[in-house]
């Protein structure tokens, strides 16, 4: 599978990674070469194969519904750039 | 030319859980902001999400309300996508392997006259993102992530439904069920039930779907259907003036009743879903199942049948009373009580509900309960008053805390049975209108309406009207 530079550029918008024009030749040759290496895949034959969710073959153990944390609200607010009136501040999004 | 709309629905149940979907913090609602978002709620590193055994319980009791396949094996994918109040970067749902498979649920129209199976294409285990706050600081937002992680169950239906009347009464099935299965408190201002809308229209008899556009955030059954045949209307218009309709996201404004256009960006829904490898793979055994079925209530639409059948009440009635948990269970409290089906059914549906309509109450706010308005309903069967007292007693009930029988004492409105009293309160009435009697007796039968009446205010109400009726028949033809 060939990727073109539009790809590139948005898979790198979908990631949120801002990445220089000048690098986008190449990375449309190395994510290719990526692509080739996971298309080879494709030649085994896998009909008879359930899908893996995980590599561990194990099952998911599960909680008791009990509430078992406290409120860390000041130790977690030290840790953001911005908090106010007890929220988290973040530039502003509106959709 | 006619065109039909198409409606399909998703809609996003909030589970009654103490905890987290994937950590320990509360649920509980209206806290402090951020005072339940713990390190794995925010998304700190190194933190690893284990999933909470009654969302599973609840799942699965849905499932089977709604007859479906229940996945043995779920697993959980990350969605992608960024936005402040998802601090990971993905949210954590159920794309190729959800918890609830294909099920159906029979939906009741025109007040229980006419129904209608809708197709439910899947249900699946998710977390909820936190809430942005926009208003209160300048150029900035912000967040509170007590909601980030708290348990959903999405339910999406198949596109079934062909009118705005069909998708409510859908939306409203819904939320009877799981406030009957006691897995959500459906709790819609406080965001437990919202909604989002798949609509499109197409030209009456094509087969194929026409483009649709997504209503979001629908929370409440006014404004679903408001929003929708706001949205059928401007589709319709769109396609008679040769445009077309453009696939995207919508919003409703409840104050301008219109949707209009979210600003979403081209790859919104690019969400580059792939397996949690921090969640291994779910697995429920046929014992897990059985045991949840044995805690299965018995459902609505099970509920409503057995009323028609078993106690005879007709299809409008057992609609009514099994419109919600609470109002089902008011009416087998009073029936238990009374032992008479139809006469109970009546007296919550007109009397009671109209009164609460008119005080804005709920059934569960009932100045009456269940055991009063059986006291009333008990006298009336067995002929110690009439239906008029009742009302009466009704009325003096809605502001005291007496039962029936207290009242009918101290107010002596016991109804008059004596043959002998009512005949000579008949005696006197027609001796006082001789006129009228004379109409009677010319032809005019509809005179004895009016000789009941009188009869009736004579006694103050307390006169058996058939048997004056009886009594008044036997006098005046002969």
């Amino acid at each position: 599978m060939v990727l073109n530079d539009e790809d590139v550029r948005n898979i790198a918008r979908l990631a949120r990674l801002q990445i220089d024009e000048a690098d986008i030749p190449l990375y449309t040759t190395e994510l290719s070469r990526v692509f080739d290496l996971v298309e080879q895949l494709d030649e085994v034959n896998i009909r008879d194969i359930i899908p893996m969710a995980h590599p561990a073959d194990a099952v998911q153990r599960l909680r008791t519904d009990e509430v078992t944390e406290q409120n860390q609200r000041e130790k977690f607010q030290k840790l953001a750039p911005m908090a106010e009136s007890g929220l988290y501040l973040v530039p502003k999004v509106i959709e | 030319m006619q065109w039909e709309t198409v409606i399909g629905l998703e809609i996003h149940v909030r589970l009654s859980t103490r905890s987290k979907i994937f950590s320990g913090a509360s649920t509980a609602y209206g806290t402090e902001p951020n005072t339940q978002a713990c390190a794995v709620d925010l998304g700190l590193p190194g933190v690893l999400p284990v999933a909470n055994e009654a969302v599973f319980r609840k799942a699965v009791k849905f499932g089977l309300g709604i007859h479906a396949e229940i996945s043995k094996r779920s697993v959980f994918d990350r969605k992608n996508y960024f936005y402040p109040d998802l601090p990971k970067g993905y949210q954590i749902s159920q794309l190729y392997l959800p918890i609830v498979g294909r099920g159906k649920l029979e939906i009741s129209l025109n007040n229980g006259e006419e129904s209608k199976i809708i197709g439910i294409t899947r249900a699946h285990l998710e977390e909820d993102a936190g809430k942005s706050l926009h208003e209160e600081f300048r150029s900035m937002s912000g967040i509170d992530l007590n909601r980030a992680g708290t348990p959903l169950l999405e339910i999406v239906s198949e596109p079934d439904m062909r009118s705005a009347e069909e998708a409510s009464a859908y939306m409203r099935a819904i939320h009877t069920l799981v406030r009957y299965l006691e897995i959500s408190d459906g709790n819609m201002q406080e965001g437990s039930f919202r909604c989002d809308a798949n609509v499109s229209v197409r030209p009456k008899g094509q087969v194929q779907f026409g483009t649709r556009t997504e209503i979001k955030n629908l929370n409440s059954f006014r404004f679903m259907e408001r929003a929708i045949n706001h949205e059928v209307g401007r589709q319709i218009d769109i396609l008679e003036n040769g445009s077309e309709v453009i696939q995207e996201t919508r919003l409703y404004d409840s104050d301008k009743d219109e949707t209009r256009s979210m600003r979403s960006k081209e790859d919104a829904n690019d969400y580059r879903y792939f397996p949690d490898p921090d969640l291994l793979p779910v697995i429920i055994d046929d014992d897990y199942i059985e045991a949840v079925r044995h805690t299965m209530p018995e459902l609505p639409n099970e509920k409503r049948r057995r009323f028609m059948q078993e106690l005879g009440l007709s299809r409008y009635d057992a609609t009514m009373l099994t419109g919600s948990k609470e109002m089902a269970k008011y009416y087998e409290e009073v029936l238990a009580e009374t032992r008479q089906a139809r006469l109970s059914a009546n007296w919550v549906i007109v009397e009671l509900i109209s009164a609460l309509n008119r005080e804005k109450l709920d059934i569960s706010q009932s100045p009456i309960d269940a055991k009063r308005l059986g006291g009333i309903i008990k006298r009336i069967a067995d002929n110690t008053i009439s239906g008029k007292i009742a009302k009466q007693i009704f009325e003096q009930m809605l502001t005291s805390k007496e039962d029936a029988d207290s009242i009918i004492e101290a107010k002596g409105l016991r109804q008059i049975t004596d043959t002998g009293a009512l005949e000579s309160m008949v005696d006197n009435i027609l001796a006082g209108n001789p006129k009228q009697v004379e109409q009677y007796r010319a032809g005019q039968k509809k005179v004895l309406g009016y000789f009941v009446g009188q009869v009736m205010k004579a006694s103050q109400g307390k006169a058996d009207p058939q048997q004056v009726n009886r009594i008044l028949r036997a006098r005046l033809e002969n």
